[in-house]
């Protein structure tokens, strides 16, 4: 920037012109191959991290062959390992913490975006966005102290009573009430991601013009009406890859779920019962694993974490491509 | 500006020369693996240092760790709480000997039960664990114990999740008095747990069992006796009930052969003797029979010496129990024969 005033204030000839020029071009050259480096550097170290787990995982993955994807034993005293029960659980606790925390994180957006008087826009703004700052062990151990206790007393037995009759929900709500399980590891998460739901769907909703709106308004649509057939339509692309991120962290959160969902590792048809996820189960086990062939079999519920977390980011790419789209037609 | 830049300069380059300085004064012993013998190898470390100005370089990552460092060389000593079988020692040229033991002990959560009040034997605590025994008011239980209000609620069971020490001790003992769980599940540091919940750490299972009504679970002894939890008795293999205390833990330590098995691999579990406590265990150290760096082995070895002669005393406040004299004789007596340095000669003479 300085060379450049200077060049522009005093008439100065055609050499010097044409050095300064070249400094200038050479600088930016500089700045393209430091911003390249910067680039290549993550591809490089994503692809080293692939192949570290590639390798790693090897070895279990040749033992077992496919019957690692569906078996449901884990047992390192036999040294027979299959990831189905991790799987699951990893799974099953994204999707309910979704189904908990979409709506309400966007409900929250819209509320206010849209709704909540400006006084109380910036606390309740900024209460929110404290939750993404609380370090996930603290959601872990209230989980556990302060939650748990709560669901079993509470809610679990009322579930059960609930449901103790009517098919398959019965089998849905049954069990005694541990307190902890997959239902609570559903709930923590559903937490830990709604402010990651809401902080991004209030971003794009506040960059709908106000023009749609006033004009909707002034059509004699009410606010429901401009938040439904305006306001979410013109930001779904934003809405959705909140809601993505927010999965992707889901799907690979560690601590918080480690506490409360129980680590065992079964696939049970009631929501009450203990399970485990991948990440949890690599925690657990880890320091303590000996022997090749165990080691090994975690790497590749790494390699199993890893992949997932890509499928879920490719369909988000692919719904994203499909609503643009739709839009454009 | 200028001034403060280069005050600030200078400062850096102090501070850097002072780490440098303190990191080439303190060779430091280093050491990793299992995590329940770290506050007693801590303390040792404090007294050592003050001792000898010498310190201690501990990383508590668990068994599994310890073990992979030392088989990688990156560490002088690894400490597991499960030992390895002699073949293994061979295998990777390491010898291993005990520092301390310490019990386990079943904690329950009932109500109306006070600390000690329930008696459980192996084959029911088994059962239990196994899913086979389901309700406290079970008949094996009522039993065990006739005089007791027990509650016709669901037993929950809780267990480790993650990979440890007292799992293995805890699940060897199970292996020995009940042959279905030796036939369905076996004994590791981790293992396929036929029912329950899983709770990470000490701290988790106390929790969980603190907060489950008909809970059981098992802890290490210390953090049993320091939370003031709900104990249970156990049916000893000479048909005794008997409270889990350091006493009952020594017992049981007496009546191992130590001198006869290879590599110091006893586990004190189901031992004999009217007041042995059946669930025991010794937490071990790993070195290697020709180190690498003989000076630091040697180090390594003055410290446990040390440790051995005048850490007794910290072990019990810590609610560890040390290892008997004769046993510690015994170690001292390894390190002589098999660990030498590049000349053949023992790097360490013991104090013993």
């Amino acid at each position: 920037m300085a060379e450049l005033t200077l060049v522009q204030e005093h008439p100065v000839s055609a050499t010097a012109r044409g050095s300064s020029l070249r400094r200038l071009a050479r600088t930016d050259a500089f700045f393209h191959g430091l911003t390249r480096a910067a680039a290549l550097a993550v591809l490089g170290v994503l692809m080293g991290v692939i192949l570290a787990l590639v390798i790693g995982a090897w070895p279990a993955l040749s033992h077992f062959g496919f019957s690692f994807l569906v078996s449901q034993s884990w047992n390192p005293v036999t040294e027979k390992f299959g990831a189905l029960a991790p799987i699951f659980g990893t799974i099953i606790t994204s999707a309910i913490a979704m189904l908990f925390a979409v709506p309400i994180g966007i409900g929250v957006a819209i509320f206010l975006t849209e709704i909540c008087p400006p006084l109380l826009r910036r606390p309740v703004g900024i209460a929110i966005e404290l939750l993404a700052g609380i370090p996930s062990i603290i959601y872990g151990i209230w989980g556990l102290f302060v939650l748990a206790p709560l669901l079993q007393r509470t809610i679990q037995p009322f579930l059960i009573d609930l449901f103790g009759n009517v098919p398959l929900l019965s089998s849905l709500f049954a069990g005694p009430p541990y307190g902890i399980g997959v239902l609570t590891a559903s709930i923590v998460l559903a937490i830990m991601i709604l402010p990651f739901i809401t902080s991004i769907t209030r971003d794009v909703f506040e960059q709908v013009p106000p023009m749609l709106k006033e004009a909707a308004f002034g059509l004699g649509c009410t606010t429901r009406e401009v938040i439904r057939k305006v306001v979410i339509p013109y930001t779904r692309v934003g809405v959705t890859g909140g809601c993505m991120l927010a999965l992707g962290r889901a799907l690979g959160e560690t601590m918080a779920v480690t506490f409360v969902i129980g680590n065992a590792h079964k696939i049970n048809a009631s929501l009450l019962a203990p399970g485990t996820t991948i990440s949890a189960t690599i925690a657990n086990e880890f320091t303590e694993a000996v022997g090749d062939l165990y080691t090994s079999a975690l790497i590749a519920l790494g390699l199993l974490l890893f992949v997932i977390t890509f499928i879920v980011l490719a369909i988000a790419r692919v719904m994203l491509a499909r609503v643009a789209r739709k839009a454009g037609k | 500006m200028k001034l403060s830049m280069i005050a600030l300069r200078s400062a850096a380059v102090a501070a850097a020369a002072a780490g440098f300085a303190t990191a080439v004064a303190a060779a430091d012993i280093s050491g990793a693996g299992a995590t329940f013998p770290y506050p007693i190898y801590a303390k040792w470390a404090d007294a050592y240092k003050k001792e000898t100005g010498n310190g201690l370089n501990y990383q508590s990552i668990g068994s599994g760790g310890g073990i992979k460092q030392i088989q990688a060389k990156t560490v002088t000593f690894g400490a597991s709480d499960m030992p390895l079988k002699p073949d293994e020692l061979d295998k990777s040229g390491l010898i291993q000997f005990p520092t301390v033991m310490g019990g386990v002990v079943p904690v329950v959560n009932v109500p109306g039960l006070k600390p000690g009040e329930l008696v459980l034997d192996g084959a029911t605590l088994g059962d239990i664990f196994l899913g086979k025994v389901t309700k406290w008011d079970d008949a094996a239980i009522k039993k065990l114990n006739p005089n007791a209000k027990l509650p016709g609620q669901a037993i929950a069971v809780v267990h480790r999740s993650d990979g440890s020490g007292t799992t293995f001790i805890f699940t060897d003992y199970l292996s020995k008095v009940s042959p279905a769980w030796k036939d369905k599940v076996g004994a590791a540091t981790a293992v396929e747990w036929p029912v329950g919940i899983g709770a990470k750490g000490n701290e988790g299972v106390a929790g969980n069992v603190g907060q489950t009504g008909g809970s059981i679970g098992y802890v290490e002894y210390a953090y049993a006796k320091q939370n003031k939890m709900t104990h249970t008795r156990l049916v000893n293999l000479d048909g005794k009930a008997v409270e889990p205390t350091a006493k009952a833990f020594q017992a049981s330590a007496a009546g191992a052969d130590w001198a006869k098995s290879q590599g110091f691999y006893v586990i004190l579990t189901n031992e004999k003797g009217a007041d042995a406590w059946p669930i025991a265990g010794a937490t071990f150290i790993l070195m290697h029979k020709q180190p690498q760096d003989p000076a630091a082995a040697a180090e390594a070895l003055r410290f446990f010496d040390w440790a051995y002669a005048k850490g007794d005393k910290m072990a019990e406040e810590l609610d560890y129990v040390p290892m008997p004299d004769s046993v510690v004789k015994l170690i001292g007596k390894t390190w002589a024969d098999q660990i030498k340095g590049k000349d053949g000669k023992p790097i360490h003479a013991s104090m013993m």
